[in-house]
């Protein structure tokens, strides 16, 4: 059975959590921006990991079902309504054939997750089934979602007994929260000046308007300064120049005003990376809206994998308690 | 007196450097040299045989090279561990690899990059210049003609993939006062033509897509290098034609073959010129113009 799309919403994707193998080409793995709201929403409706969910950006689509599903909306408030009656968000709630889910705009945060019960099942390519625009490849026809589309929702049986389970409060997180953004710093580092390090990390960044799934421009911070030398063979003439290298997703690269590149990333270029967002402030930072705050905080390896570890105690404890 | 050999680099300042609690980034040098990149493709290859578990990505790059994984398998610091050894253990000379040499034909000084060029001339170095008479004449080249004639006769090695998915990132095999150099423009353009061929650092590029870009445009090519519904022959095994490691010879030719050419792409019809072969680096950094010439005599 399907869902139809009456309304594609601002920029509505199908994601998974990523297509892996193939950064060594040039393609990055899409997925997710916010994998903790996608995560959940598939626990609520009893989905395996690897199910498709529909990524909302700012405001969601209109969708109509077609068969008796279970579904579940995470991530900010979209506001989102069945059949004109609100629905809460962080619980499952059942549909039935006719049943027509609307969403309004976030007021806080960016992207909101709405599994369905069965996952989307648009054709996997590569291992996944998310989508990235920039070469139309993956998801539904490779593109955002538009009024007419039509999504295949793989098989579910009667879920229906997990209507009404919900995610504790206080699992939920927070999406007007504006605490620093955990990085490592790294990678080609050694081309800052120490004043700049601290600077850079002291500065409060707003999120520019080129904020979207390939990475988040940020401005009205400080001026890079680099350390003077004389630039190395094949790197080119400015200071922010390096040869050519692999950009981790993540990384934070600084042309001139700071670029984190997220799930769409180029991967790889010439300019000097300098820090890593750690992976579970990855999800933080993919809900800063436009105009949005965003400090760094420094943090060392052995710190990043503690959060990382909390990141996934916290989905474990939530997994377990909808079983 | 220009120099008849490959001047080898020895690599004695290589940085482990952490990506976050995910990734681990390898520069083995800050400049570019065939040493760097070859050692880079060495030890990259010898991590995807050893196929160790928790590992997702293994990427060379130019002069460095990138690996993501996951930490609950892998700790970041056992894996430092292990490429240091795999750094300290990889011998060059040893070493050689199954490769093809690919005829990319080129257009160069064509209109489609020429129109792009000239709508972001206040973002150019040189305004009252092209991308091609700027790049000549700071390269020291005579004419236009003589300098797309040393772009064009020797071939390139592809010593990275990305940027976006089918970007090969070209490193010509010539001595390092026989390189051409130029830089990125000052800003960015926001339109590139797809299969434009650009040049920027020490490094050709040849853009799969339309977009953004800031390498100085020479020409472009009527043939792909990514076919996203893989239906072109070429593209059986992969969406991307290229691969790190593949020797691109450009070869100039006319409009009127251009247009031929683009015509036999868009039925389907059109085959890639090409030979399988085994390359040497010892060979290659001894004899680079006799060793290439046997490369390039294969295509014939």
């Amino acid at each position: 059975m399907s869902i139809e799309i009456r309304d594609g919403g601002l920029s509505t994707t199908v994601q998974d959590t990523g297509r892996f193998g193939q950064y060594h080409i040039g393609m990055p793995p899409s997925g997710a921006m916010d994998g903790f709201a996608h995560d959940v929403a598939n626990a609520l409706v009893g989905n395996p990991e690897g199910a498709a969910t529909l990524e909302c950006t700012y405001q969601g689509p209109t969708v109509e079902f077609r068969d008796s599903r279970v579904i579940a909306v995470t991530g900010p408030d979209m506001s989102p309504e069945l059949n004109g009656e609100p629905i809460p968000l962080w619980e499952a709630v059942a549909v039935e054939a006719g049943d027509e889910l609307a969403f309004g705009f976030a007021t806080e945060g960016t992207r909101t997750y709405l599994a369905v019960s069965g996952g989307v099942d648009v054709p996997e390519i590569m291992g996944s089934r998310s989508t990235y625009t920039l070469i139309g490849l993956g998801g539904h026809e490779g593109r955002a979602l538009e009024a007419g589309d039509s999504l295949a929702l793989g098989e579910s049986g009667d879920r229906s007994g997990r209507a009404g389970s919900a995610v504790e409060g206080s699992h939920r997180p927070s999406y007007g929260e504006d605490d620093p953004i955990r990085i490592v710093m790294g990678l080609c580092d050694y081309r800052l000046t120490e004043e700049c390090k601290s600077a850079f990390l002291d500065a409060e960044w707003k999120v520019g308007a080129e904020a979207d799934r390939v990475g988040y421009r940020l401005t009205d911070g400080i001026d890079i300064e680099f350390v003077e030398r004389e630039q190395p063979f094949g790197a080119g003439p400015d200071p922010s120049n390096v040869v050519d290298l692999g950009y981790p997703v993540g990384s934070i690269q600084v042309p001139d005003e700071p670029i984190v590149v997220m799930r769409d990333a180029v991967t790889g270029g010439g300019y000097a990376t300098v820090a890593t967002v750690i992976s579970p402030d990855r999800d933080r930072l993919a809900q800063r809206p436009t105009h949005g705050t965003v400090s760094f905080e420094s943090v060392t390896v052995e710190e990043a994998l503690a959060a990382r570890e909390e990141r996934s105690e916290r989905l474990a404890t939530i997994r377990k308690a909808l079983e | 007196m220009p120099a008849e050999t490959i001047g080898r680099t020895e690599l004695t300042d290589v940085r482990y450097e952490h990506g976050g609690d995910d990734h681990v980034f390898v520069e083995l040098a800050e400049e570019m040299s065939f040493d760097a990149n070859f050692r880079a493709m060495a030890i990259t290859q010898q991590i995807r045989e050893r196929n160790l578990d928790g590992i997702n990505e293994i990427c060379p790059a130019n002069a460095s090279y990138l690996i993501q994984f996951d930490p609950e398998t892998l700790h970041p610091d056992a894996l430092i561990e292990e490429l240091r050894e795999l750094e300290e253990s990889v011998e060059l000379t040893d070493y050689r690899w199954d490769t093809r040499v690919i005829e990319i034909p080129v257009l160069y000084e064509d209109p489609w990059t020429e129109e792009a060029l000239m709508d972001f001339r206040e973002r150019h170095q040189d305004p009252d210049s092209t991308d091609l008479e700027y790049s000549a004449r700071i390269n020291g080249y005579e004419s236009v003609e003589a300098f797309i004639e040393a772009h064009s006769g020797q071939p390139h090695m592809v010593t990275m993939m990305g940027f976006v998915p089918g970007l090969p990132f070209a490193f010509q095999m010539v001595p390092r006062d026989r390189q051409i150099e130029v830089p990125k423009y000052v800003a960015p353009r926001t339109h590139t033509p797809s299969r434009a061929i650009g040049y920027g650092g020490a490094f050709t590029a040849i853009y799969p897509v339309p977009g953004a870009g800031g390498y100085q445009l020479f020409g472009r090519t009527p043939v792909e290098v990514l076919d996203v519904e893989q239906e072109l022959p070429g593209f059986e095994e992969s969406l991307v034609f290229l691969d790190p490691g593949d020797i691109i010879k450009f070869r100039q030719i006319d409009r009127e073959e251009y247009d031929a050419i683009r015509e036999r792409v868009e039925a389907g019809t059109y085959e890639y010129t090409y030979e399988q072969t085994e390359f040497v680096p010892g060979e290659f950094f001894e004899r680079p113009y006799e060793y290439n010439r046997e490369l390039v005599e294969a295509l014939e």
